[in-house]
């Protein structure tokens, strides 16, 4: 039952990332060039994500768990730190750098793999380089 | 500022954004996972996930990939693909994404759908830092370096 939740919410995720044009980096960019012909568009598109999923965070705190029995993961962490600030200045570089923040990336995979699957290996091995690497050290 | 109506999609930004939602709230309300994609990502690849399974995370990202593409199929493509762009500099920021979103444990769909959504005070500050460094990063691309005439 877990595997079949996961696949119908990837499946929503990806079909949603594709009709608000979030698989489109130049769409992206445009969002994220103020100073050039700006396009408002994926501000709305934070609007809709945030909006429905408030409603069903809101719904949890009701719940003892999830339908499917698990436990709730609530994020651990609750205080920012340098790290949370740190690690998101470097990913909004690479998010202007790219148009691609990782959704977007996966959406984009069947649909333009010659940007896509480099990206999703770049970005993999950040992942890797961090989790195994830079995480270890004292 | 100029705002370029012709480009701005208003409906279907909305209608895209509540399908993102409704996948946030199906795996929450499901199963009880936050759907954040670098962490997602990361832990299947990293082999890190806290609870050691990793066939739901691969089926969540193997769906991204084939929603995505569906709904390509069907309205026959709704935006130009691109190409040409500049490999150095999408395989670089990939490898700053990568790094970023684990070492701030997330990227836009955890902190800023999902944070903030939660009413997380460190969903909303990690939102407001990357929002605020892609803005600098896309002006000095575009503005700055002039490499203006990149799509």
């Amino acid at each position: 039952m877990k595997n079949l939740i996961a696949l119908a919410a990837g499946l929503l995720f990806g079909a949603g990332l594709y009709v608000a044009m979030m698989a489109d980096p130049n769409k992206v960019l445009a969002f994220l060039d103020l100073a050039g012909a700006w396009d408002p568009s994926l501000a709305l598109v934070m609007v809709g994500a945030i909006g429905v999923s408030a409603i069903g965070f809101a719904v949890s705190k009701r719940m003892q768990a999830s339908i499917s029995g698990q436990a709730f993961g609530w994020p651990k962490l609750t205080r920012p730190d340098l790290k949370l600030l740190g690690g998101a200045a470097l990913f909004g570089i690479g998010w202007g750098m790219t148009g691609y923040c990782p959704g977007p990336g996966f959406a984009a995979l069947a649909i333009n793999p010659a940007e896509a699957l480099p990206y999703l290996l770049a970005m993999i091995a950040g992942m890797v380089i961090w989790d195994r690497l830079l995480a270890r050290k004292p | 500022m100029t705002i370029d109506w012709a480009s701005f999609t208003p409906w279907l930004a909305l209608a895209g954004g509540a399908l993102i939602g409704l996948s946030a709230t199906v795996l929450w309300l499901g199963m009880g996972r936050v759907a954040g994609i670098s962490g997602i990502a990361g832990s299947l690849f990293s082999f890190q996930a806290a609870d050691g399974d990793r066939s739901w995370r691969l089926l969540f990202l193997l769906g991204i990939v084939g929603g995505a593409v569906l709904v390509h199929l069907l309205t026959g493509g709704l935006f130009e693909v691109r190409s040409g762009y500049p490999m150095g500099l999408l395989i670089g920021g990939a490898l700053l994404v990568g790094i970023g979103t684990r070492m701030g444990s997330g990227c836009t769909s955890g902190h800023g759908v999902c944070g903030i959504a939660r009413l997380s005070m460190r969903g909303l500050l990690a939102t407001l830092t990357f929002m605020a460094t892609a803005f600098v990063t896309v002006y000095l691309i575009r503005h700055v370096i002039g490499l203006g005439g990149l799509a």
